[in-house]
């Protein structure tokens, strides 16, 4: 399927010649300093940067950059928050005809070095301390790395080593070499070739080690303009950028559709200070991981919860109210007069605040990508009246491939191709596609590009199928797909988002492939169930501990009976057991775009798995835990296992 | 990390004493504290710690001695006025406004160096505007900015956890502006990452060009104590031991012996 509607939207002309520096420049040349490129929030303000201080930044920083070596296909790694020095870096080594790696800032050292010998790169940008900390630990193993780059000076006074340099004294030499080498700058963006590499993405993996895609500065406008052609983008956008720059989602909005449309990028001020600061600033698009939109949902419920009875009955009257007409909408039909003046009511009396406390009051379009979402959170936001949609896609095509379509949502399905996407399945079942953007291979790993890439071909390793109205549904990660007692195939990312969605359920792993009956292990979210307890006067030192007390058995047996009650006799949770600890990616169990690593925790908690089949209400583990600071405690413990009567 | 080169004399102490009735806090107790540096006061559990910074920045006034800062003699002017002069404090005891929020605790430390009165302050034009602008600013823009609490400018200071308390009322102790900081406990009560953090603000504090406050350090937390101070005074029943770097100080045969039974001088959280 070919979809071409409303194309040339954006008058942008990609060929050839066509880089996301020129296109810089360009935006930079148009708007001067009458509009703020960027904003961020700094002592308590928000600070406007225009088009014009983004480029002369980008400017002396690429000059800087080329003043210490950097030559063109060098890799400049990053790390650091959601700053405007980060896109400054980012673009300075495109204009320079560098390559972008940008790192996830929670990674383990072994993880930087990794990716740093493996992209041989030549630079590291650090945010401050942390990150040059975490440099020069590795900078041993790290052979080609010429100069560690930071940009904050806190707590940076004593440090004197010679490969490090500030991101002032870089920005400097720029200054410099400008005066003695004049329209350097521009013969350097004028030499980029749209085909030229623009990024070096290292992907999660939920099986083995990173790989690191290439995409191309084509890759990454086409990319932009088709989805702008399905949802367009104004210049008077506001976007807050929050999420890692190391999750090509971010990458997507701040760059490809950033640059060409001009809109204007908000950086909070404090990673823990995000959600106040999205709400100041009322975004028009967002695009985030469910875990941010399960995150809110969380919020409203736990808070929900906690409030008085007015307050309580007027949301609960008005979410019916929401939960009906979205239903109407899913269903294509038309909303009958009396329903859209009780919704507008259920707007005004509600909504409005409630959307305006999650900094959704002006959103256009909310994107969620990255993992599969819930359908009982999708309502929820479709009832708050908040165009929720889904985005397909993966690093290797540049971030997204398939996308719903205003008035055309239906949340079991991913939507359809975006413009000049074609997307197919394969007679295995596997998702297919093929568009401008899909990338041009994996970074020293033929072996991978070869099976991956086929005749222009991606191949997703996903499987899904295309239904009755030409939507994609995606089932899962061809291997994370189960076969159940009756034979059916299921998707355990299905029940698990069915579980999140109650508050009290952090995260959940769903057992069952080839086995007589389905099991989940369950973590509990202890801030939430912590606060319930504390109110049922229960004593508990530690989550290991209030997980197993049988009052948050009871507790988190009512949530699966509540999501068995609309699953297939088949489908239905027979048994569970709360774990003693959250998933975490540090432990391996989740990828840093906290994905759960199935393969992993199978073999981790082989015991669980084992004993949940066998006819016992208990699980003995012994096992260790390594704390972040290094501390390494035994735990010895015996998980119930509670049955559920099905 | 500690360095060698200090600054002046910015506080003498000379030859103090402090008695409760017939009990001697404090007998005859001097030392120099000079310019730039940590300087902690450790000794068990009534040496005399807290009384000695009393006296430093005037809630008690010692009967014997004198207290003299840039070359001031400060032993009989009020509290306000050594406030004025340079002299902040935080307290053992968190001695916050519970019930305003942390910006607010913060100004407050500032209040001091507001120069307009009442009168101009209701009127709220000119000079009066332009100074609450400006202090606004210093405040946020160093002092948040400086202990990484901006997430919680607008709480209520009675809702925050113990640690960042304590934070706070670092924060307000620097809102002064000050040229010597005494700092009772800081660390007391905290949790490891905690410790860690407020170690890392005093060193700051301490260091950082913006800022190059003279730090007296009152501690129980050895660790924390020998990694940052340049020079520690050891007191015990009331007496000044010695004077010295934490290497000094570790060796000295009297201190080990003042801290007799207490096995836990060296003990460390980590």
């Amino acid at each position: 399927m070919l979809q071409e509607d409303n194309a040339s939207v954006i008058p942008l002309q990609i060929n050839e010649d066509l880089t996301l520096p020129k296109v810089l420049v360009e935006t930079a040349k148009r708007y001067g300093d009458s509009k703020a490129a960027m904003r961020e929030k700094e002592f308590g303000v928000w600070r406007p940067i225009t088009w014009k201080d983004y480029l002369d930044n980008v400017k002396n920083i690429s000059l800087g950059l080329v003043s210490l070596g950097l030559k063109r296909e060098d890799k400049v790694a990053m790390i650091g928050d959601n700053r405007p020095e980060g896109l400054w870096m980012e673009m300075a080594t495109l204009s320079a005809g560098g390559i972008a790696v940008w790192l996830f800032q929670d990674s383990l050292m072994d993880e930087v070095a990794h990716i740093i010998n493996h992209s041989d790169a030549a630079f590291l940008v650090g945010e401050g301390q942390e990150e040059v900390d975490k440099a020069l630990s590795v900078q041993g193993k790290c052979p080609f790395l010429k100069k560690i780059i930071w940009d904050d000076p806190k707590g940076m006074r004593d440090y004197h080593d010679p490969l490090l340099i500030s991101l002032k004294e870089v920005m400097q030499r720029g200054r410099e070499l400008d005066q003695k080498d004049p329209g350097l700058f521009e013969k350097m963006v004028a030499q980029g070739k749209a085909r030229d590499v623009a990024l070096l993405f290292y992907t999660s993996g939920t099986t083995a080690l990173p790989k690191g895609a290439l995409l191309s500065h084509y890759n990454l406008l086409t990319m932009g303009q088709n989805m702008m052609n399905v949802d367009p983008c104004t210049p008077e956008d506001d976007f807050v950028s929050f999420l890692p720059f190391a999750w090509i989602g971010e990458q997507m909005m701040s760059i490809s559709c950033g640059l060409q449309v001009g809109f204007t990028i908000n950086f909070p001020e404090e990673p823990e200070t995000a959600q106040e600061n999205i709400r100041e600033i009322g975004p028009h698009v967002m695009f985030a991981p469910p875990r941010m939109y399960e995150q809110m949902t969380r919020t409203v419920q736990v808070k929900h919860l906690d409030s008085t009875w007015l307050k309580r009955t007027l949301f609960n009257t008005a979410m019916k109210i929401g939960y009906r007409t979205a239903d109407l909408k899913f269903e294509k039909k038309s909303i009958p007069l009396g329903w859209k003046l009780l919704n507008w009511l259920a707007y005004t009396v509600v909504f409005k605040k409630l959307r305006d406390h999650l900094g959704l009051s002006r959103i256009r379009n909310a994107y969620t990508g990255g993992a599969a979402m819930g359908p009982d959170h999708f309502r929820f936001f479709h009832a708050l009246g908040v165009n929720l949609k889904q985005i397909y896609g993966q690093t290797e095509i540049a971030g997204i491939s398939v996308l719903h379509r205003s008035g055309d949502i239906k949340f079991d399905t991913v939507g359809t191709p975006i413009t000049h996407t074609e997307v197919r399945i394969t007679e295995e079942g596997e998702i297919i596609s093929k568009s401008p953007s899909v990338f041009l291979g994996y970074y020293k790993n033929p072996e991978a590009t070869t099976k991956t890439l086929q005749n222009g071909w991606l191949y997703s390793g996903d499987k899904g199928f295309i239904d009755e109205d030409g939507h994609l549904v995606v089932f899962d990660r061809t291997k994370d797909v189960m076969i159940l007692s009756d034979r059916s195939i299921f998707s355990p990312q299905y029940l698990e988002t069915r579980l999140k969605f109650s508050p009290f359920l952090k995260d959940a792993w769903i057992i069952g492939h080839e086995k007589p009956f389905i099991t989940a292990v369950v973590c509990i979210d202890y801030a939430v169930i912590g606060k319930w307890a504390d109110e049922k006067k229960l004593n508990y030192t530690s989550y290991h501990e209030l997980s197993q007390k049988p009052e948050v058995y009871d507790l988190v047996e009512k949530q699966i009976r509540e999501a068995n009650k609309s699953l297939k006799p088949a489908a239905k949770i027979h048994k569970f057991v709360n774990l003693y600890k959250e998933f975490d990616a540090d432990d391996e169990e989740l990828t840093r775009t906290r994905k759960l690593r199935r393969s992993f925790v199978e073999n981790r908690y082989q015991d669980i798995v084992r004993t949940l089949y066998e006819d016992k209400d208990n699980v003995h583990m012994d096992t260790t835990i390594t704390y972040e600071d290094g501390r390494v405690v035994q735990i010895k413990t015996d998980l119930h296992i509670r049955k559920l009567p099905v | 990390m500690p360095s060698d080169h200090f600054g002046p004399i910015m506080l003498k102490v000379n030859d103090v004493s402090m008695f409760f009735g017939k009990v001697a806090a404090l007998s005859g107790v001097s030392l120099d504290v000079r310019e730039g540096e940590i300087h902690s006061i450790i000794g068990p559990n009534g040496a005399g710690k807290t009384v000695l910074l009393n006296c430093i920045n005037g809630l008690y006034h010692p009967q014997k001695g004198e207290i003299s800062f840039k070359e001031q003699d400060i032993t009989k002017i009020k509290t306000y006025h050594r406030a004025e002069l340079g002299i902040s404090r935080t307290f053992q005891k968190i001695e916050l406004f519970r019930g305003m929020t942390v910006l607010d605790n913060i100004r407050l430390g500032r209040h001091i160096h507001l120069k307009s009165g009442i009168l101009s302050g209701f009127i709220y034009l000119g000079k009066t505007a332009k100074e609450e602008i400006k202090t606004r600013e210093f405040i946020e823009e160093e002092i948040i900015d400086l202990l990484e609490i901006e997430s919680i400018r607008n709480k209520t200071v009675g809702m925050l956890p113990y640690g960042l308390q304590k934070r706070v009322e670092l924060g307000r102790a620097l809102a002064l502006n000050p040229k010597l900081l005494l700092l009772d406990e800081p660390l007391a009560g905290l949790n490891l990452e905690e410790v860690e953090d407020m170690a890392r603000f005093i060193l700051d504090i301490s260091q950082e060009k913006r800022w190059k406050v003279t730090c007296i350090l009152v501690e129980h937390d050895m660790g924390v104590v020998m990694d940052i101070s340049d020079r520690i005074s050891v007191l015990s029943f009331g007496n000044k031991i010695t004077t010295g770097t934490p290497s000094e100080v570790q060796n000295n045969a009297q201190v080990i012996e003042a801290y007799l039974g207490e096995e836990d001088l060296y003990a460390t959280r980590r």
